[in-house]
């Protein structure tokens, strides 16, 4: 298998090109500032974010009756109801209700889930072929990358190298970078692909246990034109997005894409209750690990989340390290608390990857505790024994140090030399602290030092 | 045991001690004029607004502000003269890729976000708000509401097998960060504020 690199080595393959460091960086902390707006036109966003937050609560507590509640009601309204209990069980369950209905050629609109369970990988191989509609999503479909972001998937990419990928694949002048040609050259792509595709898969924002019936929002249309036009409409859900009554949908949307884009709301909000006359709607709840998390009392609040993205666009580390650089379906913090859950081996250096500033936490509009659960999950890594040997033989030194006054003073001294007299023993390659920092002036003397010579004086 | 029965058995395992259900609490609403309001939120999101006092009204607007359109579809007999009045549920739904203009009812209205609530009552094909180049949808002024929260009231438990909100027409800002008007769905949507 090849060896993944962790999220370091990844981000400093993201910094070396610094001017677009800086870019993406601003064009995220741009649109937190537009979350920033929206919310502040609410007057009580705080009380509404409170309810959503125990409403999600509720949820998290009887999941178990939701679940039974939702699936009685969804298969009265006509809806065929399927379980996978992972990744893999979920993608056969897609394939074969492709094959049932001989469809090679199917149109999926965006669904975080079926990155997490690599489920166009898996079609692909099973020769189905799979186009992606929403434009960012194509966009990185085109360039055979996973999206960056979960709601915005090519946030990476500069509009020439867009530009480049159209030419390419859609012919479009080469050279054409203009968003506005651009889009009108993926309209007309997809448009076709619509009317053509028999099979369509969407994701579900919200399903409601009262009613049976699930929302998805976006602000394409894609999921609309997609589901509306195919013979089979195919929604895949993880367990976790389950309301219990259709008016908690007023507090959901109001909180959703204000908190992702800062929109008072996404362009569609699609309720799907019952098939289309004649048509199948299938719908596929989705375990993968979130039972798990949910007995994991420290970590079980992340799966609160409904999706929209705020604590990357906020995350310092996020925007100058890149969404790719969390080698993960979702990115950013609440990534970085759900991945461990899935494979704490391969996602031991995602909660390293965070500041702990906390804004993360500040931002969510269904108040997960984020920062606390990175804090955590270092714990619970570092207990198993996941965390990189180089911090464990740090934390090790640093321990003996702090542990004896007599090596602590030593320490601190041999430093100070060292970083007076011969920097090029610090400043160079090997020592990570080092990299895009400069190392600070080494003060003449320690605190312990200065003390001591000025009580002396005192007491003089 | 089945996926489903051990997904099932997992979860019961696994969740915490019941937490009660909250009630929704009322939320903040402006004493402002929600009309104005509404049309000040849609027009932000790309939305054209119209007070009108009748369909007749509506009609001479779209027919001038669509006058290249070929192809209308409206759900209002009283557009019977420049547009399909009888499009049957059971059409295909392919047929209509060629539409110009949908003319639909919407139910009501929200003030904080300008979306409007539709439902199959109003559709005859649920792919229709979404398939047409543009869309035009007439809301009386009194079912403007202020907030989701009494939009889902006025909802209740409605019986409708597809509804959705739909606020501004179709976009995108996928590419940097522009705003797009047009991608998928509709390119333009106009509000009639019917008295």
């Amino acid at each position: 298998m090849k060896e993944t690199k962790d999220h370091a080595a990844l981000a400093e393959v993201f910094n070396a090109d610094e001017p677009r460091v800086n870019w993406h960086d601003e064009t995220l902390w741009f649109i937190r500032q537009k979350r920033d707006k929206a919310a502040h036109t609410v007057a009580d966003w705080e009380l509404l974010r409170e309810t959503a937050s125990q409403i999600k609560h509720n949820v998290l507590s009887n999941l178990h009756d939701y679940l039974l509640q939702f699936e009685a009601n969804a298969k009265a309204n006509g809806i065929i109801v399927h379980w996978a209990a992972d990744a893999a069980e979920h993608n056969r369950i897609v394939h074969a209700i492709l094959q049932k209905h001989k469809v090679d050629r199917m149109v999926k609109s965006k669904s975080m889930l079926t990155e997490e369970c690599h489920l166009n990988e898996y079609l692909e191989e099973n020769g189905i072929e799979v186009i992606d509609s929403d434009l960012g999503e194509r966009i990185v479909q085109m360039a055979k990358e996973p999206p960056s972001h979960i709601v915005l998937p090519c946030i990476h990419k500069k509009k020439e190298e867009i530009g480049d990928l159209f030419h390419e694949h859609l012919g479009t002048p080469a050279g054409m970078a203009d968003p506005q040609v651009l889009t009108e050259a993926a309209r007309q792509h997809l448009r076709e692909t619509f009317l053509t595709r028999r099979a369509a898969l969407t994701g579900v924002n919200f399903a409601v246990a009262e009613t049976g019936e699930f929302v998805i929002c976006t602000n394409e249309g894609n999921a609309d034109m997609g589901a509306h036009l195919a013979d089979v409409h195919i929604a895949c859900m993880g367990i976790e997005k389950i309301i219990p009554k259709r008016e908690h949908l007023g507090v959901f949307l109001r909180l959703l894409a204000r908190s992702a884009t800062g929109q008072p709301i996404t362009t569609y909000s699609s309720h799907f209750k019952k098939p289309r006359e004649g048509h199948e709607l299938h719908l596929v709840l989705v375990d993968n690990g979130r039972s798990i998390q949910l007995g994991r009392e420290d970590f079980r609040n992340s799966l609160k989340c409904i999706r929209c993205g705020a604590c990357m666009n906020t995350c310092p580390v996020y925007r100058r390290s890149g969404g790719h650089s969390y080698h993960t379906a979702v990115a950013g913090p609440i990534g970085a608390i759900l991945a461990p859950n899935l494979d704490m081996k391969k996602n031991a250096d995602l909660p390293f990857a965070s500041t702990l500033c906390g804004s993360c936490s500040n931002v969510c509009p269904v108040k997960i505790d984020i920062h606390d659960q990175l804090y955590k999950w270092r714990q619970v890594i570092v207990k198993e024994g996941y965390a990189d040997t180089k911090k464990t033989l740090g934390m090790k030194a640093m321990t003996q140090a702090f542990a004896s006054p007599a090596t602590f003073q030593l320490a601190g001294k041999a430093g100070r030399w060292f970083m007076r007299n011969v920097p090029f023993a610090v400043n160079n390659k090997l020592n990570p602290w080092y990299k895009q920092r400069e190392m600070p002036a080494p003060p003449k003397e320690s605190f312990g030092e200065w003390y001591l010579k000025n009580r002396k004086k005192r007491d003089e | 045991m089945s996926s489903r029965d051990s997904i099932l058995a997992a979860v019961a395992r696994n969740q915490p001690e019941r937490i009660p259900l909250p009630e929704i609490p009322a939320f903040f609403t402006e004493e402002a004029d929600v009309l104005e309001k509404f049309t000040t939120v849609a027009v932000s999101i790309g939305s054209r607004v119209f007070r009108v006092q009748s369909l007749e009204e509506v009609k001479q607007v779209l027919l001038e502000e669509h006058s290249g359109a070929r192809r209308i579809v409206s759900a209002f007999p009283e557009f019977a003269a420049v547009a399909e009045t009888t499009i049957a549920p059971g059409i295909d739904p392919h047929t209509l890729a060629d539409l110009d203009l949908a003319v639909l009812p919407a139910q009501l209205g929200v003030a904080e976000n300008g979306a409007l609530w539709v439902t199959d009552a109003q559709l005859p094909l649920r792919v229709l708000p979404f398939i047409c180049q543009h869309l035009a949808l007439v809301v009386p002024q009194k079912n403007i509401v202020p907030l989701m929260q009494q939009a889902y009231e006025v909802i209740g438990a409605q019986e409708y097998g597809f509804g959705t909100f739909v606020a501004g027409p179709s976009k995108t800002a996928d590419i940097e960060q522009s705003l797009v008007l047009g991608a998928h769905g509709a390119r333009t949507l106009s509000v009639f504020l019917l008295e």
